[in-house]
């Protein structure tokens, strides 16, 4: 019996023979995302970014020994989808509740998981330390221009001129000051091992994105201290897009402001 | 090279309808069925016979509810199996 | 035979954290307190893995307290009463997520910047919960260098019998005194068996989560309910308080911390000039001991609540008292410490109005 029959014949074109069986299988949801629905709106960039990190946390064969942190935001249901031990912070302090973990659990795998209001707005002050620390953690840093969950609010990184709830005639530097380049802010200090800008808007980006993560939690096995790893993303709800639509904005709009690429790559590996 | 053959299977009632797999299909062979799940949504449905298993869709699927199945044709003797695509893209640290 | 040593009330609180099998110790330099931070810096390398870490704020350092508790480490901070303003957020996270900590208030002159002076202005903030929400805090008065240490032990027993955060709400004159004290042996670390936290997801059981987020309010209430009763739980169980000659009581005396030992030297002049003083210390701020006090307000003629603030701990008195006996309050604020004399001038003026004159 295949795995696809309840489905209407009618929908799906039948083939002569039918390839979805078992040993055809080349591309599975990984079993470190529990099967919850996720929360997020269609089309939504958090998904991916779940969806990549425990896969990387699969393949690695560290489920049993890796601890995320998951601050305020949209993500802050992240505990419902990583099927891994995962603690819940407040706005704005996950890299030090990260810290606090790593600190007394050193052989453990630990990251936190931020939006851009979480990370470069209230908790800069601690991004920036911890990152100085050179904590041996993987930051994965959501960068959607927008506070999604309270619905649309302007961001640290929403780009000059951009609407949003609270620039809504665009954002305005003289009055609200600049986007802010986090990652570059912070890729100069000693702490930062790695530190690389990726995106999940189409298939080519989200396996590199997946390679920078795996990298990352490489590094952090071998104790290199704090890996950065940036996702440019999409906000079609509070964008008032189509997910389709909110991809080009992020490839027209965030790129040139956020280009993607590595930004401080370990010596001895180049 | 022999003739590949895919197939996809889709959780059609946690899918939301985002269309972003596609416009990430190289073979353009899916599109929102007419119909609607549980939850309202038009969910996505394969409607042609291209598809090559290259995985894109599954990849670019937020809620990652796309199963990609792959065959490639007798006519070669057994080349590799493929068991997880996502195995072979472990790369080593020196 | 117990170590005895002469030390400084915030190195004994340090030593001792040491000894109690602290895990790690996250911190931030502010007077009256910084000698904490400086102890385990010094001596922990010399003899233990335990980490120590200066934070950037008060604010990190008790977000690094919620990780690594939440880890199933024991995990303490210290600071004094600004740092502990800053801390309010995260303690009650702390407290909804149910993670056994100790933080430490060495309480100075408020409000705002106010004075390194010891004071006792943050017992509200200590006792009804600075941050938001419904919770408590088991919160312990040393009133000695002696108890800065054993408050250290007690508090770790009390976080993890209960997990819920304790605070020791200590005051600059007993963080900075020094005075003999004895000193208990080397616990182990890990003592206590920590299913629940985050240690990675063995393969035999559920993943463990730390939160306070219950978006159902049905949930946030039964997380409530639940608090609650573990609430009622250390108010029947943990009430610790000290009396002095409260048997043929005439007049009592209620003070914790710094006042406490001022109002010792109180009962002495008055029980010189014949009046029966007594006093009652607390030494759970809470739990209160509501029971003593009204058991003994039934048989006093007067009660004379001293503290180091506008008065706040005496509106749990009269709540204990329910106008079963007089009660009054002396005391000084900004970090200026009433001599023994002077309270008793009060306490004159206010129950015996020439009276024994």
């Amino acid at each position: 019996m295949s795995e696809n029959t309840q489905l209407e014949i009618e929908e799906q074109n039948f083939l002569e023979e039918d390839i979805c069986v078992k040993e055809n299988l080349v591309f599975d949801r990984t079993q470190a995302l529990t099967d919850v629905e996720m929360h997020y709106c269609p089309g939504c960039g958090h998904g991916v970014a779940h969806r990549i990190i425990m896969e990387v946390v699969d393949e690695m064969g560290i489920q049993d020994k890796t601890i995320g942190v998951a601050p305020v935001g949209c993500s802050v249901f992240a505990y419902n989808y990583m099927n891994i031990d995962m603690q819940e912070a407040a706005h704005g302090r996950a890299s030090a509740v990260a810290t606090g973990i790593k600190r007394v659990l050193p052989d453990k795998f630990v990251f936190s998981y931020q939006g851009d209001g979480d990370l470069a707005a209230i908790g800069t002050g601690e991004t920036v330390h911890t990152v100085n620390r050179g904590e041996n953690i993987l930051i994965v840093f959501i960068n959607n221009a927008v506070y999604g969950m309270t619905s649309g609010q302007m961001a640290p990184t929403t780009l000059e001129g951009m609407v949003t709830t609270t620039s809504p005639y665009g954002r305005d530097p003289k009055i609200m000051g600049y986007p802010l380049k986090i990652a570059d802010l912070i890729a100069p200090l000693p702490g930062a091992y790695y530190v690389t800008r990726q995106a999940v808007n189409n298939a080519g980006n989200v396996r590199k994105a997946k390679k920078a993560i795996q990298k990352s939690f490489e590094y952090q096995k071998l104790n290199k201290g704090l890996c950065f790893v940036e996702i440019v993303s999409n906000c079609p709800s509070n964008w008032k897009m189509t997910p389709v639509e909110s991809n080009k904005f992020v490839e027209e709009k965030l790129f040139p402001f956020y280009p993607l690429g590595d930004i401080k790559v370990p010596k001895e590996i180049k | 090279m022999a003739k590949v053959k895919g197939d996809i299977f889709v959780d059609i009632e946690k899918c939301k309808g985002c269309e972003l797999c596609l416009v990430a299909c190289p073979q353009d062979s899916l599109a929102l069925s007419d119909k609607i799940n549980k939850k309202g949504y038009h969910y996505m449905v394969r409607i042609k016979d291209n598809c090559t298993g290259c995985i894109n869709c599954a990849l670019v699927c937020p809620e990652g509810i796309i199963k990609v199945y792959r065959k490639v044709g007798k006519k070669k003797e057994h080349v590799a199996t493929v068991s997880n695509v996502t195995k072979d893209m472990t790369m080593e640290v020196n | 035979m117990p170590e005895v040593r002469l030390m400084k009330g915030n190195e004994a609180l340090a030593e001792a954290a040491i000894r109690a099998g602290c895990d790690a110790y996250f911190g931030y330099p502010i007077t009256p307190q910084s000698e904490v931070l400086e102890y385990l810096s010094r001596e922990v390398p010399k003899k233990s893995n335990m980490v120590v870490l200066q934070a950037e704020s008060e604010i990190a350092s008790i977000n690094m307290i919620y990780g690594a508790a939440g880890a199933g480490k024991r995990a303490m901070t210290t600071s004094s009463s600004p740092g502990i303003s800053l801390m309010q957020e995260g303690l009650s996270y702390i407290a909804s997520a149910e993670l056994p900590c100790l933080v430490v208030n060495v309480n100075r002159g408020g409000p705002g910047l106010g004075t390194i002076q010891p004071a006792q202005g943050d017992y509200f903030q200590a006792t009804k919960g600075g941050g938001h929400g419904d919770y408590k805090l088991i919160v312990l008065a040393p009133s000695s260098v002696q108890e800065m240490a054993d408050h250290v032990r007690l508090g770790f027993e009390f976080a993890d019998k209960y997990r819920n955060p304790v605070m020791i709400l200590s005051d600059g004159a007993i963080g900075q005194m020094m005075e003999k004290v004895e000193l208990f042996d080397q616990l182990p670390r890990d003592m206590v068996k920590k299913p629940w936290a985050t240690t990675g997801k063995a393969k035999n059981r559920e993943r463990n989560i730390i939160t306070s987020l219950h978006i159902d309010p049905y949930d946030m209430e039964k997380i409530n309910l639940r608090l609650q009763e573990k609430y009622k739980q250390i108010m029947e169980n943990e009430v610790r308080y000290q009396s002095f000659q409260i048997d043929d009581v005439e007049y009592l005396l209620v003070a914790y911390g710094l006042s406490a030992r001022i109002c010792q030297k109180v009962v002495e002049i008055g029980r010189e000039k014949g009046i029966k003083l007594g006093l009652i210390r607390p030494i759970t701020l809470f739990p209160f001991p509501w029971n003593i006090i009204r058991s003994v307000s039934e048989r006093v003629k007067g009660i004379l609540d001293v503290e180091l603030n506008s008065g706040q701990m005496v509106e749990d008195v009269r709540l204990a008292v329910e106008g079963r006996a007089q009660v009054k309050f002396y005391g000084r604020m900004g970090g200026v410490i009433p001599s023994p004399e002077e309270i008793f001038e009060n306490f004159e003026k206010e129950f015996l109005k020439g009276e024994a004159l």
